[in-house]
């Protein structure tokens, strides 16, 4: 039986075919995967099934009746729930008033906390979320706090789950709960609709997959049944063959760039984040770390960065700079692509020209002396915009505006064209699109070749294994194996990751 | 253009809306509200009254710029208050005690005068950096502070003088600690010399904010404190330059009543610009320029006002005027915004699929 059928969906903005003739089929009790690029639409084709936006054609049919929805609630009335990627849960309320918020029972006009802590704890067991009621959601973790959302969801009598996203937050044993969450889900019969580009994950979880290239549903895929691999989906989702990160021959020299000696950084609970880290990067080198996220890779980070408290010492092209701030270490030549980029790389409510200066305000074409140049950093913005793709009709538009491949494209090119000698660079191709991915790899490629040394942290073991010189693995915040890339499998590095085995070196 | 016109529908949206308002506030007390409009513009655009209005307005461009600085940092120095009346209070000692030779006593009571703002306000300041309380906290407390301080300084066993019956205060500033008037055409109220000062702090506050380093980094920390410092600004020290800043463009507020047409600070000096500031920041939008017509139109309500008692209207109108004008001209800033960004958004996602 079908829950979801969408038919001959049509979308069009000004300008723009978000959705044509997108037809999609969901059974019933199953996890169906929508993958592809970022743009592609399935996040407009999503807020169209959940009743946020309307299609111009199509028909939309749910449980075999048609339907048209005119605001999400019309979705909910009829068993449609969506977790977004970002949570919507006030920190200083408990789990159970964020559920019941928007929907609060009453008895007699008052509050009945205790018949929704029954049905919360009833819905919780039975399909394993592993939910306790009178915590605040201050302390919950990320996983937790997805969970809660999807019980709210479910609170409110939803059938059918669109989760967009939802691993795109979590580390990975929280989506192995994650997962274990939406089996005990589909056994009891709810259907899922799983929003991905980590293509692994999609596999690993889904039991059908559609995928949607420029707004087209290009394939169904039935993975329990047929043989299907992650690159053949990537190359369904790109329309062509794969780019690799493979790098041409070693250009290291013996210039040392970058040298880290005793990194310790203790966090306020008293415990080591990263312990007596010794290494070096030299002129030309692309240093990687592999580890499973929260080993200690953002602390190691921030340490290099100057913006969180460290000892050791950190020595940058000579110049000992491990009492120097932040910004004097940038003068130094750091180029910085934070992993967070929203919160640590732009200024949202900012044009992009200003968000050109953003970490380079004391350098030309920003700045001389005490002033700004805006004229030259505007000059400079729209170089970048041209040299790095950035789709945007112009200059002045805010940050915000951009799409987050977009907005990566515009940090890495504000980095790289500072002429940096040293990169720090955690997940420098997360969350954009392959032909954005292949284009940035060529820029780290050639900055390479330039003599650029490169600090690499990636959760995409192929990004890792293919452009780095050499790889340490790190776990709970010590290195504890190195690997040498020209002959580690991602099998033998993932391993090494969790402390299973060493790496072949 | 087209971007300018946009800034101006927020503001000229609220002021309709204000309108028509107080309108029918008007009609609820049985007045015309158009000829009521009518008197209060003939009123307030006689020669005495545009001078009375150029007078307020220069004091509230002084308020409105110190909190204007502190906003575009998220830091709300709700203090202007206690620290323009401090600064007051002690340049008014100043002047009034030592006599400067030829006209270096101006510039110097000037500064002391920003020197004791900024002080007040660097209490506030040092507070939030070390010990993490809020500025809006400790500024109101400061407030109160001042006003004790000030009594004690004005008390005549201190450094009070009687300079009238029943009044006691600061000697009178000598001549040559005052500041020169200018007098318009044929006004027959002269305005305060310091309205020069004043549209140069505009300036210089625009130049600041958008053409230096230093300003970036403010505006920086304002939009994402953790975008700023990831950036390389220090964020504790760019607090304290802020919060000194503010505190020193507050020291201000009070000089043109006190050097221009008072000439003594007395215990009933008017205390509750720091205030009017506020609502001007908003109105003007931390903008120089939005923070001067948003002064002028303040001052002309406040002016216009006197002419309503004469006609039997009650002026509390204009103060509901005034508050309405606020609260909707902030409600239409928001709104614009939201309708660029959406319209942005639209562009640039045209732009994606070119």
């Amino acid at each position: 039986m079908l829950a979801v059928e969408l038919s001959g969906i049509w979308k069009r903005f000004p300008g723009v075919i978000a959705n044509k003739d997108i037809n999609l089929r969901v059974d019933v009790g199953t996890v169906h995967a929508i993958v592809g690029e970022n743009g592609s639409g399935k996040s407009t084709l999503m807020k169209i099934l959940y009743g946020m936006q309307k299609a111009d054609e199509g028909t939309i049919t749910v449980n075999g009746k048609p339907i048209v929805f005119s605001s999400p609630s019309d979705a909910i009335e009829v068993g449609i729930g969506m977790v977004h990627q970002h949570f919507m849960l006030a920190d200083n309320l408990t789990v159970l008033e964020n559920v019941v918020l928007g929907s609060e029972p009453s008895k007699a006009g008052r509050l009945d906390f205790g018949a929704a802590r029954k049905r919360i704890l009833e819905i919780s067991n039975s399909y394993g979320l592993d939910i306790t009621p009178d915590v605040l959601v201050s302390e919950l973790g990320v996983g937790d706090r997805q969970r809660v959302e999807i019980l709210k969801v479910l609170y409110r009598g939803a059938r059918i789950l669109i989760l967009d996203e939802p691993t795109a937050v979590l580390v990975p044993h929280e989506v192995e709960e994650l997962f274990q969450a939406l089996n005990g889900l589909k056994a009891e019969g709810i259907t899922i609709i799983f929003i991905s580009h980590k293509l692994d994950e999609v596999l690993e979880i889904a039991d059908a997959i559609t995928v949607i290239r420029r707004g087209e549903t290009v394939a169904s895929l039935n993975p329990k049944q047929q043989q299907v691999t992650a690159e053949q989906l990537a190359e369904l989702m790109v329309g062509s063959e794969l780019p690799t990160p493979e790098t041409q021959g070693s250009t290291v020299t013996d210039k040392v760039v970058l040298s880290v000696a005793r990194l310790t950084s203790v966090n306020k609970d008293g415990k080591e984040d990263i312990s007596n880290l010794d290494f070096k990067i030299h002129a030309g080198e692309i240093l990687g770390i592999a580890g499973v996220e929260g080993n200690g890779q953002s602390e190691l980070v921030e340490a290099i960065m100057g913006t969180r408290a460290a000892t050791g010492e950190i020595t940058i092209s000579g110049v000992n700079v491990s009492n120097l701030g932040t910004r004097k270490r940038r003068e130094l030549g750091v180029a910085y692509i934070p992993e967070d980029r929203s919160r640590l790389a732009l200024l949202l409510d900012a044009p992009l020209w200003e968000n050109r200066i953003l970490g380079h305000q004391t350098k030309a074409p920003n700045a001389k002396g005490f002033r700004l140049t805006p004229k030259l950093a505007k000059e400079d913005t729209k170089t970048i915009v041209k040299e790095f793709d950035v789709r945007t009709p112009g200059i002045d538009v805010l940050a915000s505006a951009l799409s987050g491949g977009n907005q990566q494209k515009l940090i890495v090119g504000r980095e790289m064209s500072s002429n940096p000698i040293l990169l720090i660079a955690s997940h420098p191709t997360r969350g954009v699109d392959v032909g954005a991915q292949a284009a940035i790899w060529d820029h780290l490629r050639a900055a390479r070749e330039n003599g650029l040394a490169v600090l690499l942290i990636s959760a995409d073991l192929d990004e890792l294994i293919g452009l780095s010189d050499s790889i340490k693995v790190i776990l709970r915040g010590k290195f504890v194996a190195d690997a040498d890339p020209t002959n580690v499998t991602p099998q033998e590095l993932g391993n090494a990751m969790t402390g299973a085995v060493k790496a072949a070196s | 253009m087209l971007r300018r016109l946009d800034t101006l529908i927020a503001p000229v949206v609220a002021i309709v809306f204000s309108i028509v308002f107080a309108s029918f506030i008007l009609l609820a007390f049985g007045a015309n509200p158009l000829d009521t409009f009518l008197r209060m513009f003939e009123y307030a655009t006689t020669p005495r009254s545009m001078a009375l209005i150029l007078n307020s307005s220069t004091t509230y461009y002084f308020s409105a710029v110190a909190v204007a600085i502190g906003f575009k940092m998220n830091l709300f120095n709700i203090g202007v208050n206690g620290q323009y009346r401090l600064a007051t209070a002690v340049a008014a000692l100043v002047a009034g005690y030592i006599t400067f030779p030829g006209y270096i006593g101006i510039p110097i009571i000037i500064f002391i005068s920003m020197l004791v703002g900024a002080a007040w306000a660097g209490i506030a300041a040092w507070l939030k950096v070390v010990r993490g309380v809020s500025e809006v906290i400790s500024t109101i407390m400061l407030n109160f502070i001042a006003i004790g301080l000030i009594a004690y300084l004005m008390a005549p066993s201190v450094l009070g003088v009687q300079t009238a019956e029943n009044v006691i205060g600061t000697p009178i500033i000598p001549e040559g600690n005052r500041i020169p008037e200018i007098t318009l055409g044929n006004a027959p109220i002269p305005v305060y010399g310091m309205i020069l000062l004043a549209v140069a702090l505009g300036f210089a506050y625009w130049y600041i904010l958008n053409r230096t380093r230093f300003g970036f980094d403010l505006r920086a920390v304002g939009m994402s404190p953790t975008a700023a410092v990831a950036s390389g600004v220090n964020v504790k020290r760019m607090t304290v330059y802020a919060m000194l800043l503010s505190g020193a463009v507050a020291g201000l507020v009070g000089l043109p009543l006190l050097l221009g047409a008072q000439y003594t600070f007395t215990v009933n000096f008017p205390g509750n610009y720091g205030f009017t500031g506020i609502a001007i920041a908003l109105l003007g939008r931390n903008h120089p320029v939005g923070i001067a017509f948003g002064a002028l139109l303040w001052a002309f309500l406040d002016v216009s006002a006197q002419i309503l008692d004469l006609i039997g209207v009650p002026r509390e109108v204009i103060v509901i005027m005034q508050g309405v004008i606020v609260l909707s001209v902030v409600i239409a800033y928001e709104v614009t915004r939201r309708i660029k960004v959406r319209r942005q958004q639209a562009a640039v996602g045209m732009a994606g699929h070119q």
